[in-house]
């Protein structure tokens, strides 16, 4: 246990942050731990995480993801399109929402890998195009998605959030088996170096896109999910997501040069991050100052991150 | 300047002649000094944040702080004007020229000496700042007024030509010299290659990347200035729009995204494209969804030309 803890000593302090934050977020909530409150701060949390997840596919290859909030502004408005009608209707549909992310992910790679073209700007131009997309398809917001679908995925089953259900899902049936397998720890091995992982056989240009068409996959679903809690399409969410993807997985441990943290670290993040928001909102502080604290917060989390510096015994460790 | 011609610097000064070209087929008004000189008067908002946006990204980082330094400076300028104290309307543009390189330095920090990446670190700055402003105006659009000095800043011309663009080029002339001719612009580009060799050489690299966020922080202080000149008022997000033409404009005039490489002539280019792009497609009354898909797919081709000519080379 304790040498579990030791190698995943990042994901350990997120996890650890994370309950204490969401304690005192349920200690000052006026109606406490309740299956209603915990249910509304699962799926705002779980919204971003997807995010977030999608970002640390992304980071974890040495990459960057700017179309995060794109493709979900676009696979929310699909989404707003497919997502009511007859029961198969909206089994493609979903189906179709998120392969329409992988999609937008895959050609993220595609210009990344043969193009050669950094990630950052190559992501920076496809989120331009997503968007305008996106717009095509609602220039205003509106729509309609199954309320009974809506209802099953953002609520609870036997007291516990479905939020969190799909949450350790992803973890459990996804991520933990995933890691295991030559694409899991090819991510790794090209994001910690890909001349050592070239000259090991290891496939680079199949990683990268696969890394890519991954995260934009999650970001599919970080739509598809949004579709659910808003039962709407808007073109206009994109803004606010991609940014804190990043933070998030910053938060959760996740290297952005590339080849160190996880998936549940992302997530851990996220769920940090959006805590912290809704502590804002019954901490008693003056609304006006709230948006100030969580910069601060944010910063000051950000910082001890980066205190690994004081313990550097050389000073050319910390260039790396 | 010279050392700073590439061919990649050069493209998007033959953009800017294809749109041109272009938008007249479509649109004769274009060719008119009218038209033009206006295009120079807001390309110098967008090229002036792209000036300080260049050295930050020559140095290898890259500084999402511009948006609220630029809010901040435009409502802490104005805010001193709108007091009606003469001395304080005086010291309106060196107050918020002093905040912006304040808040780079707090950047530099960071960066410099929390090893934090500058891409998270300017981001929580950013949200630091907008909290400040939030804070400080209750949300609500800040009161103030421009002075004559910002009015002329933004809106004057002398023969014909707007001053914004004159003092924007004044400045790339001024800073692209800097960068070429003095130790620091060397040091510049050498941690934007590599930052371990360059401190082994004997380099304070530290001061560097402070002084390289100061005069990024300016910049964008600058631009809020004279954006709050233009409107004649500050007001919340004014400068989200900016970040991500910003960081366009710096790739497109052919500067490396990983640092070291490029320079401000082409960053000019950039700024001047991305401006009448915007433009011209929206003279064109093109509405906003092609408009952003016609944005991103030019960027991208664009870019991938300059990685086509480099394979050709290589």
């Amino acid at each position: 246990m304790l040498d579990y803890m030791r190698s995943n000593r990042r994901e350990v302090i997120a996890g650890v942050v994370l309950i204490a934050l969401l304690a005192a977020y349920l200690g000052s909530h006026p109606r406490g731990a309740s299956t209603y409150v915990m249910t509304i701060w699962a799926n705002q949390c779980l919204i971003l995480g997807l995010a977030a997840c999608a970002q640390f596919f992304a980071v974890v290859v040495r990459g960057i993801d700017l179309s995060v909030g794109a493709v979900m502004a676009l696979t929310n408005c699909v989404a707003s399109y497919l997502l009511d009608g007859s029961a198969v209707g909206i089994a493609v549909g979903m189906l179709a929402v998120v392969a329409t992310g992988a999609l937008c992910g895959l050609l993220n790679g595609m210009i990344v890998v043969y193009g050669r073209i950094q990630p950052i700007v190559v992501t920076l131009a496809t989120a331009s195009i997503f968007v305008g997309i996106a717009l095509l398809l609602r220039p205003t917001p509106g729509g309609a998605v199954n309320y009974d679908l809506a209802d099953a995925m953002t609520l609870d089953l036997l007291g516990i959030p479905t939020a969190l259900i799909i949450t350790v899902v992803a973890v459990i049936g996804f991520w933990l088996p995933f890691r295991r397998t030559g694409l899991g720890l090819g991510l790794y091995a090209l994001g910690s170096s890909e001349q050592a992982a070239f000259q090991s056989g290891i496939d680079t240009r199949f990683i990268r896109l696969a890394a890519f068409t991954l995260a934009g996959l999650f970001g599919g679903l970080a739509g598809l999910f949004y579709s659910f809690v808003t039962t709407t399409g808007d073109a206009g969410i994109a803004a606010g997501f991609t940014l804190n993807s990043i933070a998030a997985v910053v938060l959760g441990g996740v290297l952005l040069r590339g080849g160190v943290g996880s998936l549940i670290g992302a997530l851990a993040g996220a769920f940090i991050l959006k805590t912290i928001a809704s502590l804002m909102f019954f901490s008693g502080i003056p609304s006006l100052a709230q948006p100030l604290f969580e910069g601060m917060i944010l910063a000051a989390a950000i910082a001890i991150g980066g205190a690994d510096v004081l313990r550097a015994r050389n000073k050319l460790e910390v260039f790396s | 300047m010279l050392r700073t011609v590439s061919i990649d610097s050069l493209m998007p000064y033959i953009g800017v002649v294809l749109l041109v070209i272009a938008g007249s087929f479509f649109f004769p008004q274009v060719l008119s000094a009218g038209y033009l000189s206006q295009q120079l008067q807001i390309a110098a908002f967008l090229g002036l944040l792209a000036t300080g946006a260049t050295i930050v990204i020559l140095l290898g980082h890259i500084d999402l702080s511009v948006p609220w330094v630029l809010t901040g400076a435009a409502i802490l300028s104005t805010a001193l004007v709108g007091s009606g104290n003469p001395v304080l309307s005086a010291i309106a543009v060196p107050a918020a020229l002093a905040f912006g390189a304040l808040i780079g330095i707090v950047n530099g920090i960071g960066v410099a000496i929390l090893r934090i990446p500058s891409m998270v670190w300017t981001l929580a700055v950013n949200s630091m700042l907008l909290g400040l402003a939030v804070l400080n105006t209750g949300g609500f659009n800040p009161r103030g007024e421009a002075s004559p000095l910002m009015i002329a800043m933004a809106s004057g011309d002398i023969l014909g030509l707007p001053i914004s663009f004159l003092i924007w080029i004044a400045l790339s002339i001024a800073l692209a010299g800097f960068l070429t001719r003095t130790p620091f612009g060397r040091y510049l580009r050498s941690i934007g290659f590599n930052e371990k060799a360059t401190f082994l050489s004997g380099v304070s690299t530290p001061s560097v990347v402070f002084t390289a966020f100061a005069i990024a922080g300016m910049c964008s202080a600058l631009g809020g200035v004279m954006l709050a000149g233009y409107a004649n008022q500050a007001y919340q997000s004014m400068g989200d729009p900016f970040l991500l033409p910003t960081i366009a404009a710096v790739v497109i005039g052919g500067t490396s995204i990983l640092g070291g490489r490029g320079g401000l002539f082409g960053t000019i280019g950039g700024a001047l494209f991305i401006t009448l792009l915007t433009s011209i497609l929206s003279v064109m009354q093109i509405e906003d969804a092609w408009r952003n898909i016609i944005f991103g797919t030019i960027i991208l081709v664009m870019l991938l030309f300059q990685t086509l000519r480099k394979g050709a080379a290589a």
